[in-house]
């Protein structure tokens, strides 16, 4: 169990499944993401983002800090148990592979930076927010 | 009007095959992996100058700085590079991690909002490189999202790459962790604070510079 006092406590989970992003383009998918992590949202999206989209994110994550008092950022963490020892390379082939044939074992987390950090370390915390 | 015809061809045959003048190199990396200290070697070793300040509080560059016509002398070699060095990309900036290097809560600020337009202005020259080299820490955990976002997204734009592991004075240095995570690349350890493997480095740089 998770403890009352720990920094999971205050967000609420939302779980995107890729057919809902699968038509939004880069900049719908982004805005989409953004709006739930400023709504206190940690964020789990089904398959993972292209790395245009990522950057894309940093770059948006980043004018919002400039601008919204108290936000400090997100975290951004790929999730695939099938590939935890391979290299960058196969995982971003095999990325892109997922995203063009909308493959989606892998899960995407994004979220106010303190959290998505804890489950990154120990994704076995999700089980805690899925019951 | 016959030479200006010769002059026009020389030229174009020159453009085309001879040597390419200014290859636009970008520094890009994390925060503090040592992005401007190797830049600014380089720097130092062909203009005498530097290209930026470096700091032990990450963020020290927030804004993207330039030398242009660095002209590099390797090994019978003569290349000319324009250096971008760019502000270290992260996906948070907290002005609390700064006050723990003692500066007040003004200036933390201050430096927490332009560190945060330093990565928006990093970000967008990335389509601007003709080549970039990636300076990673060899002290830390080399699968980073962050590391990850900048080298896929450097790959998915097809622009050459010339991963450095910096820092490999240090005990926990491991250079064949970066190597397993992108065996893609060719990874050269370094470090600029105490000038090892330096050479190497050129050999490498110079091949980097072939790719463009």
């Amino acid at each position: 169990m998770v403890s009352k006092n720990n920094k999971f406590k205050g967000f609420s989970l939302q779980i995107i499944p890729f057919n809902e992003v699968r038509n939004l383009n880069i900049s719908e998918r982004v805005k989409k993401i953004l709006n739930l992590v400023l709504g206190n949202k940690l964020v789990i999206l089904q398959g993972r983002l292209r790395p245009e989209e990522e950057i894309r994110l940093i770059e948006d994550t980043m004018a919002m800090v400039d601008h919204i008092k108290a936000f400090k950022g997100i975290e951004l963490a790929v999730i695939d148990p099938d590939m935890k020892n391979n290299s960058f390379f196969f995982k971003f082939k095999k990325g892109i592979a997922k995203t063009l044939v909308g493959d989606t074992s892998s899960l995407t987390v994004i979220g106010p930076a303190s959290v998505v950090k804890e489950v990154k370390n120990d994704p076995s915390k999700l089980e805690v927010f899925l019951g | 009007m016959l030479k200006i015809l010769k002059d026009l061809s020389r030229k174009v045959i020159r453009s085309l095959f001879g040597p390419k003048k200014n290859i636009k190199i970008g520094f890009y990396g994390p925060p503090n992996a040592g992005k401007t200290s190797l830049a600014n070697l380089l720097c130092q070793d062909w203009t005498g100058e530097d290209i930026g300040t470096v700091s032990e509080m990450p963020h020290e560059t927030r804004g993207v700085s330039f030398k242009e016509k660095v002209e590099i002398k390797h090994k019978g070699k003569n290349l000319t590079f324009k250096f971008v060095d760019t502000p270290g990309i992260a996906t948070r900036i907290d002005y609390e991690d700064f006050l723990k290097f003692k500066i007040n809560k003004k200036d933390a600020k201050k430096r927490a909002k332009e560190a945060t337009q330093g990565i928006i202005e990093a970000i967008k020259w990335l389509d601007d490189m003709e080549a970039v080299i990636v300076v990673l820490d060899s002290s830390e955990n080399p699968y980073s999202q962050v590391n990850i976002t900048i080298i896929g997204n450097l790959m998915a734009r097809k622009i050459p790459v010339l991963l450095v592991a910096n820092k490999i004075d240090l005990k926990k240095s491991n250079i064949k962790k970066v190597q397993a995570a992108f065996p893609e690349y060719e990874v050269i350890g370094i470090s600029a604070k105490n000038r090892l493997n330096i050479d190497e480095f050129y050999d490498s740089l110079f091949k980097l510079a072939k790719k463009v």
